[in-house]
């Protein structure tokens, strides 16, 4: 590439200002592609390797609807695997690449994956918890300042309300249900609660980087305010369950006008994050397994795709087409 | 012990020491056997044009549709799908935009506003 002037850094960032999105083709600076890169393949293998925990259960889903809707969603899941894998793409690496980068644990994914779902409660809880704490981030991230990858969100958002809502159906079915059935809720929001107010990251104040995230507005909310965001929402939200949520110094701030919390336990999500937790290696060995036994499939396809590069596949042209 | 917390968003863990400085050769290794790109467009009802809404890999025409049918309108958001390999698409450059759409900043006479009417001129 030819020398780039000084100032395309300001130019930059001025648009950044402005609130012009920042499109493919467009010149910034490495950092931020980087950190997009970054960002967005994570992103990418969280919405992927999230299937498995949900994947466990629809061979054991209590009924044909819960069967079916679970089949629905974690669909969605793979979809937005591919809308971020196609938006990092744009930033010009290769699809072998990032995949690659997960399958050899160098590339991360979000660590409330690395739990286990223990019982159908946690389909609930998941769905409620997890894909509420995913959902605060995603709304935000609408608004990211890298056109592919907020367009990409738009298209999650809308797909993933209702995610959300069946997690809470679940949750709400066994409420009411009997006294092992309400068990079985309280069981998994207890287990599920602390690991999904990790999946914002730590506090602000911990943080020692300047946040250049928020400068470029990739974010537009700290980690502290996503967080409390969620707080509120789910403390009200638990009174419908009737059930608690696992914390004794979680009420209500009528100065702050926000619900207090306790300290979450930060030893534990670094644990996670390095490869600890308790189902990090089952998580990869099933993606890797995945991608090696479908080496099949993808060989088969493109060898048909040559012999069929003899025929004409589809009717010629747009208007054709149209 | 010295621990350093970095900042850490959802979706956003950074890369330790052994990430991010490998492996980002621009030929990206291993390229050919893969499927190529598509870039699909899809029209949402009758009357309405076709819009980009993605891409994907597959590897022919047949399989980019059928892929495109199953991320890109499970919720009946298409009723036709064009795909296009995304290396035949040409496009305008970015660093030339301004000079290439210039010529029709100072053409505000093509406006219907340009022209001042009396009021008693009706349905113009």
């Amino acid at each position: 590439m030819s020398m780039q002037l000084p100032d395309h850094e300001n130019t930059f960032q001025h648009k950044i200002d402005v609130e012009i999105k920042v499109e493919p083709k467009d010149w910034m600076p490495e950092a931020y592609r980087k950190t997009l890169v970054r960002q967005i393949s994570q992103h990418a293998h969280s919405e992927i390797v999230g299937m498995l925990p949900e994947g466990n259960w629809i061979s054991r889903a209590p009924s044909l609807k819960r069967k079916a809707i679970l089949i629905a969603k974690v669909q969605d899941e793979a979809g937005h695997g591919l809308y971020l894998y196609s938006a990092c793409e744009t930033l010009g690496t290769t699809r072998e690449e990032t995949i690659n980068d997960l399958h050899s644990a160098k590339a991360k994914y979000s660590s409330i994956f690395n739990y286990p779902t223990l019982t159908w409660a946690d389909m609930g809880a998941v769905g409620w918890l997890v894909d509420g704490a995913a959902i605060l981030n995603q709304v935000m991230l609408c608004r990211t300042s890298y056109g592919p990858y907020a367009r990409a969100m738009v298209r999650i958002c809308k797909e993933e309300s209702f995610h959300q809502r069946q997690g809470f159906d679940i949750l709400l079915t066994l409420s009411r249900g009997t006294a092992v059935q309400k068990e079985m809720c309280q069981d998994a929001i207890n287990r599920w609660w602390w690991p999904s107010l990790m999946m914002f990251g730590p506090k602000d104040s911990e943080s020692t980087n300047t946040d250049q995230s928020m400068k470029w507005k990739i974010k537009r909310k700290t980690n502290d305010e996503l967080r409390q965001q969620f707080v509120d929402m789910c403390a009200e939200q638990v009174r419908i369950l009737n059930m608690i949520l696992p914390d004794k110094d979680l009420k209500w701030n009528a100065t702050t006008q926000h619900y207090d919390f306790g300290e979450i336990e930060w030893n534990e999500f670094w644990n996670v994050v390095k490869g600890n937790g308790p189902c990090n290696k089952q998580r990869l060995e099933a993606r890797r397994k995945a991608h090696e036994e479908g080496e099949w499939v993808r060989e088969a396809a493109a060898a048909y795709a040559e012999k069929r590069k003899t025929k004409p596949q589809t009717p010629k042209g747009a208007l054709a087409a149209a | 012990m010295n621990i350093t917390i970095r900042k850490y968003y959802y979706g956003d863990i950074p890369d330790d020491n052994s990430g991010e400085t490998a492996n980002s050769s621009p030929e990206g290794g291993g390229r050919e056997g893969a499927w190529p790109l598509w870039e699909v467009f899809i029209r949402s009802k009758q009357g309405l044009d076709h819009k980009h809404a993605g891409s994907l890999h597959a590897a022919d025409a047949r399989m980019a549709i059928e892929n495109a049918r199953d991320v890109y309108t499970r919720r009946n958001e298409g009723i036709s799908i064009w795909v296009v390999e995304s290396k035949y698409i040409h496009a305008s450059s970015p660093d030339e935009a301004e000079s290439f759409y210039e010529p029709a900043a100072d053409k505000i006479y093509r406006h219907p506003t340009f022209y001042d009417l009396p009021d008693e001129v009706k349905h113009m």
